[in-house]
Order: C-alpha cells, then structure tokens, then sequence
C-alpha cells in the first residue's frame, strides 16, 4: 500500500467515528443564551472548581499509588513482586461505582465504621452530636476514583520502566547519584511520554464520570452536562458545556506537549534487567505499599460483595446471567479487536505519512473519549437515525418493506458507540509506543526495498506487540464496565453485566446484583493475568 | 480489513431479530425491568404476548424522538409525571381510546386526549424519627423551612426528579418568589449537603443525622419488606404533610402509547391490563403504591398507612414549573 491508501483509510475511519461529534455540534447551534447565563451566574464556577479539583486530586492519588509501585515491580525484587505484579492490576476490574457503593456503605456516618466509632468512643455522647466525617466529598470521590484508575498508569509506567532497562539507572548510580535522584533525573524524563498517558486516561476517565460523583453528592461539569441537557432541556448548551471541556483537555495537553519540546527518546531496553534486591525494612515497606492498594482496590471490594452475593443468594439464581456475561464478553472482545486495529491504522499512518496531517486521524478518532457517555450515546444515534430513516424511506419508496433499526437497533450501535468512546484507549497505547521506536529502522526498512505494509508486519508489529496487547486489555476491561452508553444503545432484551448490575444499583440495591458484580471483576481477571504473564515472558 | 468487515456482518447475523411471527409487545422503561416484571410475566401468560423492556434512567425520551417513525418502541412506562409529560409535548406519543382504559382510570390521572395515563400513585411523605419528633399530622412542606427544624432535615439531590416535582408544586401553590425563600430555609435546615436515595434518608435518621426527612411512601413499605432495612424503617413514623390544607403532594408513574408504535394493538392490550384490577393489585402488594383504578384496593400494608388527604392540584398545572424549580435549585445553590 502507498502512504496515499493508508491515509485515506484512517481519515474516511477516523471521520465515521468523530461524526456523533460532529452532528452533536451542527445540533448545538441553537441559541441557549439565557440557560448559559443562568448557569453562569449560579453554579457553573462552583462546578468548574469541583471539576478541577476532582480531576487534579484523581491524578495526584493515582500517580501517588501508581509510580511507586511501577517502580518497584520494574527495579526491584521483593518478597510477592512475582505475584503483585498482575495483582496491582486487578482493581482496573472493578466498576468505580460499585468500589464507591461499597465504601460510602462502610465508612458514611451509618456504617460499620463510624458506628463502631461511636459505640467505642462516643457512647456517651447525646444522639445527633457526635463528631462524625463525611465521605461523600471531593476528596473521597477522588480517592474511590484513584483508587481503581491507577492501574492504567501502573500499567503503563512499568512497562516503560522495563523497556528503560536498568542499566541507566546503575550508571547514573555509578556517576553518584543517590537512588531517589536517578529515578527523578533519569528515570522519570525518560518515562515522561507514557507516564502523560496513562495521566491523560486518568483524567479523561475522572473527566467523564458521572456515576461515582453524583453518589458522592459531588457536583461538576458533567453535572452541568446532564442537567442542561436533561433538566433544562437543552441538548446546544449541553454541547457547548462538552465542547468546553474538550477545549480544556487539549489546552492542557498541547501545553504538555510544546513544554516536552523536540524531546524524543527512542530507547527500547530487551535484555535481562538486574533487578534490585530489597531487604530488610525495605522489603517490608515494599510488600506492605503494594499490599495495601491490592487489598482497597480490590481484595475488601471483592470480599464484601461475596457476603452480599451469599446473603441475597437466592435472589441471583434466575439462570440469565450466564447468557448476559457471554453476551458482553463477547462484545467487549469485538470492539477490543477493532478498536486496537483501528490504533494501528492511526499510528501507523502517521508514521508514514510525509506531512504534518498524517497525525489528524489519530487526534480526530481520540476525541470522542471527552464527551460524557450518555452523551456520546445520543450523539451517536444522531446521524445513525438519519442514516437509517432515510434508508427505510428509500426501501419503502421502491416499494420494499422497510428493515427497520437494523444499526441503532442492533448491538452494532453499542459496538460502534464503544469502538468511538475508547478509540482514544488504544491510540494512546499504541501511539506511546511507536513513538519509542526508532526512526533509523523505518529507514533501513526502506533501504532494504520492503513496502510499508512489511515493515509493519515485520518490524513494527514485533516490537509494539506488548503495547498492543495492553490495548485490547484495556478496552476490554472498560468495555466490560461501560455503563451510559451500554443502558441506552443495547437493544431490547439485552443486557451486559454493567445494565445488569445498574437496574439494582440505580435503586441502591447493590446487594441483589452482587453475583453479577462479581462476574464483571472476574471476566476482567483473565485478561490481566494473561497479559502480565505475555509481559513477563518477552524480557 | 475484510476481516472486519466479516466481523460487522457475523454481528449483525446474531443481533436478536424482531420476529414478526410470534406476538410481542416493545417497552421502553423509565421503571426498573424487576419492578414491573411480574406483571409482565402475567400479562404473557394470560394473552401470549411477549413484552420486551428497554430500561434505562436517562435519555429515552431523546432515543425516541431521534429513531422517529421506525422506532420499534410500542409504549413507554414512566416513574414520574415530568418524564410522561415530556414525550406527549415532543410529539411522540399517540392517543389511546381503549374503553377499557378510560372507565378504569379515573380523569384526573389521564390525559383528555389519551396521550397519557397514569398506573399509580405515590406521596411525597415525611419519615420522621419516632424517639426524636413528637408524631403528630400538623406538619406542613411550609414548617421545615423554619426554624423549628435548623439543622434536622435530611434530603436526596434537589434535582431528583420526586423533588422537582414537589418543588414544581410550590411554585404553582405560592409562586417563584416564596418558593426560592422557602427553598432557601428548607437548605439551612439541613443537616448535611443533599445525597443518596430516600430510603439513605430514613437510614440517617436511625443513625442520628437528622429527625426529619421526605420520602416517597413506597419505600415505607419496601424498607419494611428488607431484612436489614427493616430496623431503618421502625425508627421512624410515616407522616402525610399538610393534611389542614391543600393536603400531600402526589406524584404518578404512567404509561403512553408510542406515536409509531408497530405492535399498537398488543400494546393497547398490556395497557389495558395494566389498569386492570389484576395488575393494579400486583402494582399495590409488589411496589407498595397506590393504584388508579379506584376498584383496586391498596394492598394491607399500604392501607395500614391509613388513608390521606392529597393535593388536587391537577398534574399539568404542576409541570408548568417544572424548569422553574431546576431554574430556583441552581440559584439557592441547593445541591452544593
């Protein structure tokens, strides 16, 4: 294939799935003055500062419980690391409003905790005047958010710590640097592309929630979202709210990006890394960090949703939900498989391609990821209503009977609108780690007479292959969670175990959907441990 | 890419098929499937017909007007009047003049035009602590916005939509003006920022929170039925408000016929039982809430409630206000 078939392949995909988007915007045209005022003047400050400050918290927590333990498990050997390597990524299985139920549960003021609190410590003190904490803030939100997005950066970073091998490292030591310095000076820069990432999923992620805040009574921009559209029945001012945060986004990355410069770092470390041997205190320290993220993000959710599933046992045994997990595995799978080859494309594209617009198709494709799923579920019926209208109204004409939703109708819409919403998962993936490949083998692959299609089949596949593994892991397991979308484009009579679990989580009642709950963590541990495993062999 | 393209295909060969042979009956729903499954169930057995439930808490309205006339929707069931309302204005539901419907359902819970019906009802009650609050049926809306409550009330989001309809009825009974003002005192008397669900509220009044809270009366009921809510439910008394007055203010689930509806004559069918007295009694023993259909008796438990005054204030009037009371939430910042 010529740079020209690879180029229009990516922009005619990339403009299919960036016209929700599209149409989203041609419809928020209309005029919305006053409702923009009147949320201006009223909330729409308090929602940007509660914005802000979830979206910087979510990042700090993360990359607080992430780079640490990334760390460790690339450089250091310690009591465990075999196995708290795929354990550090477990609680990327967990829906964070299923994390969030089960903490407010424990720690609001008329949970365990806090009963146990005052019967131990306050039992004399008068009803209604005890001092008690509340959980349902900014910073719990953030910290229940964190607590099950960090794998994505641990994810990310600890490949990028292994493919920086450690010999860096033992020289920068060598030259005197104390360890702390060399993982700031050397490590941390050489990581910087990934690490921003893995941020930028996490904050794109916090960015969108909707579900875990408004448990938490936490009110942002997505807040804004809704209620315009939702409550005031303006679907332009809600655009506009979404357009402003993608504005926001990009601001932020573009400043990432001018402030990395020209910096390129090709390095791609494939021989044995010397690992670092901790004892003593520090070992103890090492297996308790890692232990104690494993255990919150994962091990006490798991626990107490086993308990709620053995208490309402007799409630989960209508015998659909093996039909309902078969159902979502099976579409999480599909849009895992095209949206990583679709990621390929882009990257690939962009690669080969002589001009600077050769990078559009992946920016294009990413942008979808911004926009509040609910959203992003009505934008996508937009033109795919008008698509199918007018299809039936020509099958019609020409005397035909009409086939009716055969797109919106069908699981191709949730396909379709899941392939669009995580687009941006695998680009960044896959992108990350083209980047770390280096240009001199694109050119000795020319020099050599290999086409562009064999030289991704036979150099660049080989060497991202780890990368597009984490891909497919990861838009599989979001997949497996994804709710709004999932509730609003699945056609009748079908459910994945998201829609499931919500229909009781909805009503609090979390307990009554445990079983299925449980079945989403358990389909995302397969993926996880295998995908660590295919790490672990390849170095 | 051929591949994909096969992928596309195989997707759309195993994508569930509507087929024509066999009956069936499309349901898009506001009301969770387990709520109204039984009566479902019942209806199948009794005519045959399969009905397939669409559930979701945000959006139908929208999906329903952007799949326009090829929609496969047959009817739509709501939780609250503002969601019913809000399909009849956009158009895209069409009258049903069913006789069975209209001699069951009594004026002033269905639309003159047939456009929409309602299948129950509800009040919007206050849980209020047996050991902390004196039982008495004095209270009003009004009172817990004065000072005898500072501090004692707990609430879910003002923007629920239970609350905006109560908030809506404010405005229609004392204006904008009275309404924020009272809006305002109702927010300093609470105990701590609005969240969760209704029955979280009773929930914190056992703990201690608060005294006081709103709450629609099925979850009375609901609680009573759960083994671990049940000692929620007993720390507190059920209280119809207003009762020296206007009386309690009343909210409805419901139901409307689809506009393009391709299975109209099954769906005029599940209507009708709905309202029937079989699927009303189910509606009282199952859920807890008050049927329509003045021949149906509320189930035992719900009678032991005792019997109430409510607020005749007729829905449409109410619903007027609707974004008005978004409109007041924002400007007391109630939720922040």
């Amino acid at each position: 294939m010529s740079n020209n078939k690879w180029l229009i392949a990516a922009w005619t995909i990339s403009i299919i799935l960036i016209l929700p988007a599209v149409f989203l915007l041609l419809q928020s045209t209309g005029s919305d003055t006053p409702l923009f005022e009147h949320l201006w003047a009223t909330v729409l400050s308090e929602y940007i500062v509660n914005t802000i400050q979830i979206v910087v918290l979510v990042l700090l927590f993360s990359a607080f419980f992430a780079l640490p333990s990334a760390w460790l498990i690339a450089m250091c050997d310690f009591p465990g690391r075999r196995y708290f390597q795929w354990l550090l990524m477990l609680p990327l299985a967990m829906p964070a409003y299923v994390v969030a139920y089960i903490y407010t549960d424990l720690f609001d003021f008329a949970g365990p905790i806090q009963r146990t609190m005052r019967a131990l410590f306050q039992s004399d003190v008068a009803v209604g005047q005890h001092w008690f904490f509340e959980i349902r803030n900014v910073p719990g939100a953030a910290l229940m958010l964190a607590l099950v997005l960090y794998p994505y950066l641990y994810l990310i970073a600890r490949t990028a710590f292994m493919e920086q091998g450690s010999h860096l490292f033992q020289v920068s030591r060598s030259l005197g640097q104390k360890p702390w310095q060399s993982f700031r000076r050397i490590a941390m820069p050489l990581c910087r592309p990934a690490i921003v990432v893995g941020l930028m999923f996490i904050g794109a992620e916090a960015l969108g929630d909707f579900a875990t805040v408004h448990y938490f009574a936490v009110n942002t921009l997505t807040t804004a979202v809704y209620d315009s559209w939702l409550g005031h029945g303006s679907l332009s001012a809600a655009a506009k709210i979404s357009i402003l945060m993608l504005i926001g986004v990009m601001g932020i990355l573009a400043i990432e990006r001018w402030q990395r410069g020209r910096q390129r770092f090709y390095h791609k470390y494939t021989g044995q890394n010397a690992l670092f041997k901790l004892t003593g205190w520090r070992a103890t320290s090492a297996v308790i960090y890692c232990f104690s993220l494993v255990f919150s993000g994962f091990i006490l959710p798991v626990v107490i949703l086993l308990s709620y599933a053995i208490d309402y046992a007799s409630l989960n045994t209508d015998g659909q939900l093996g039909r309902v997990l078969l159902q979502t595995v099976w579409l999480a799978l599909l849009a895992a498989l095209i949206t990583t080859a679709l990621a390929v494309l882009f990257s690939f594209t962009t690669r080969v391609s002589s001009s600077a617009s050769g990078a559009l198709p992946t920016k294009l494709s990413s942008m979808s990821y911004m926009m509040p799923s609910t959203v992003l579920a009505i934008a996508v019926l937009i033109p795919m209503t008008l698509f199918e209208n007018s299809f039936n109204d020509f099958w019609v004409a020409i005397g035909y009977q009409a086939p009716g939703l055969f797109l919106s109708g069908t699981t191709f819409a949730l396909v379709f609108a899941f392939v669009a919403r995580f687009q941006a998962v695998a680009n960044g993936t896959i992108e990350a780690s083209f980047l770390a490949v280096s240009p001199s083998l694109d050119m000795a692959s020319k020099s050599l007479g290999k086409t562009d299609s064999q030289m991704l089949r036979l150099i660049h596949l080989p060497l991202i292959k780890k990368s597009v593994f984490t891909a497919m892991l990861l838009v599989f397991i979001e997949c497996m969670k994804e709710l709004p979308a999932a509730l609003l484009l699945r056609p009748f009579n079908f459910d994945t175990l998201a829609t499931f679990v919500y229909q009781y989580v909805s009503d609090e009642q979390l307990e009554q959907a445990a079983f299925a709950a449980i079945l989403i963590v358990l389909a995302g541990l397969y993926p996880v441990m295998r995908l660590t495993q295919t790490g672990e062999k390849s170095i | 890419m051929s591949h994909k393209v096969l992928g596309f295909l195989t997707l759309l060969a195993f994508a569930p098929q509507v087929n024509a042979a066999s009956p069936e009956v499309n349901v898009y729903s506001y009301r969770q499937p387990f709520l109204i499954k039984p009566i479902t169930t019942a209806f199948t057995e009794k005519t045959g017909i399969k009905v397939n439930i669409l559930y979701a808490k945000q959006g139908i309205a929208e999906k329903l007007e952007r799949e326009g006339k090829y929609s496969p929707a047959d009817m739509v069931l709501t939780s609250d009047f503002n969601r019913l309302l809000e399909i009849t204005q956009k158009g895209l539901t069409q009258a049903n003049h069913d006789v069975q419907l209209i001699q069951a359902i009594p004026k002033q819970y269905r639309a003159n035009d047939g456009h929409w019906f309602a299948l129950t009802t509800r009040a919007r009650a206050l849980y209020v602590s047996k050991s902390r609050v004196e039982a008495n049926d004095q209270i009003t809306y009004e009172d817990l916005a004065t000072g005898l409550f500072k501090g004692r009330i707990c609430i879910r989001s003002g923007k629920h939509p239970y609350n905006i309809s109560l908030i809506a009825s404010m405005i229609a009974h004392h204006g904008e003006q009275q309404t924020k003002i009272w809006l305002t005192g109702l927010k300093d008397n609470l105990a701590r920022k609005p969240q969760g669900n209704d029955r979280g509220q009773v929930k914190a009044i056992k703990e201690g929170v608060c005294d006081i809270a709103l709450g629609n009366s099925y979850y009375y009921g609901k609680m009573l039925q759960n083994k671990e809510q049940k000692q929620w439910a007993d720390a507190v008394n059920i209280v119809f408000p207003n009762q020296n007055d206007r009386g309690v203010h009343i909210n409805i689930s419901g139901m409307a016929l689809a506009k393009y509806a391709p299975n109209k004559q099954n769906a005029e069918k599940l209507m009708a039982f709905l309202s029937d007295e079989e699927a009303q009694s189910m509606y009282s023993a199952l859920n807890m809430e008050y049927p329509v259909n003045p021949a149906v008796e509320p189930s035992e438990m719900v009678k032991s409630w005792g019997e109430f005054k409510s607020d005749t204030l007729p829905l449409s009037e109410m619903v007027k206000h609707r974004k008005t009371a978004y409109k007041l939430l924002d400007e007391v910042k109630f939720d922040l």
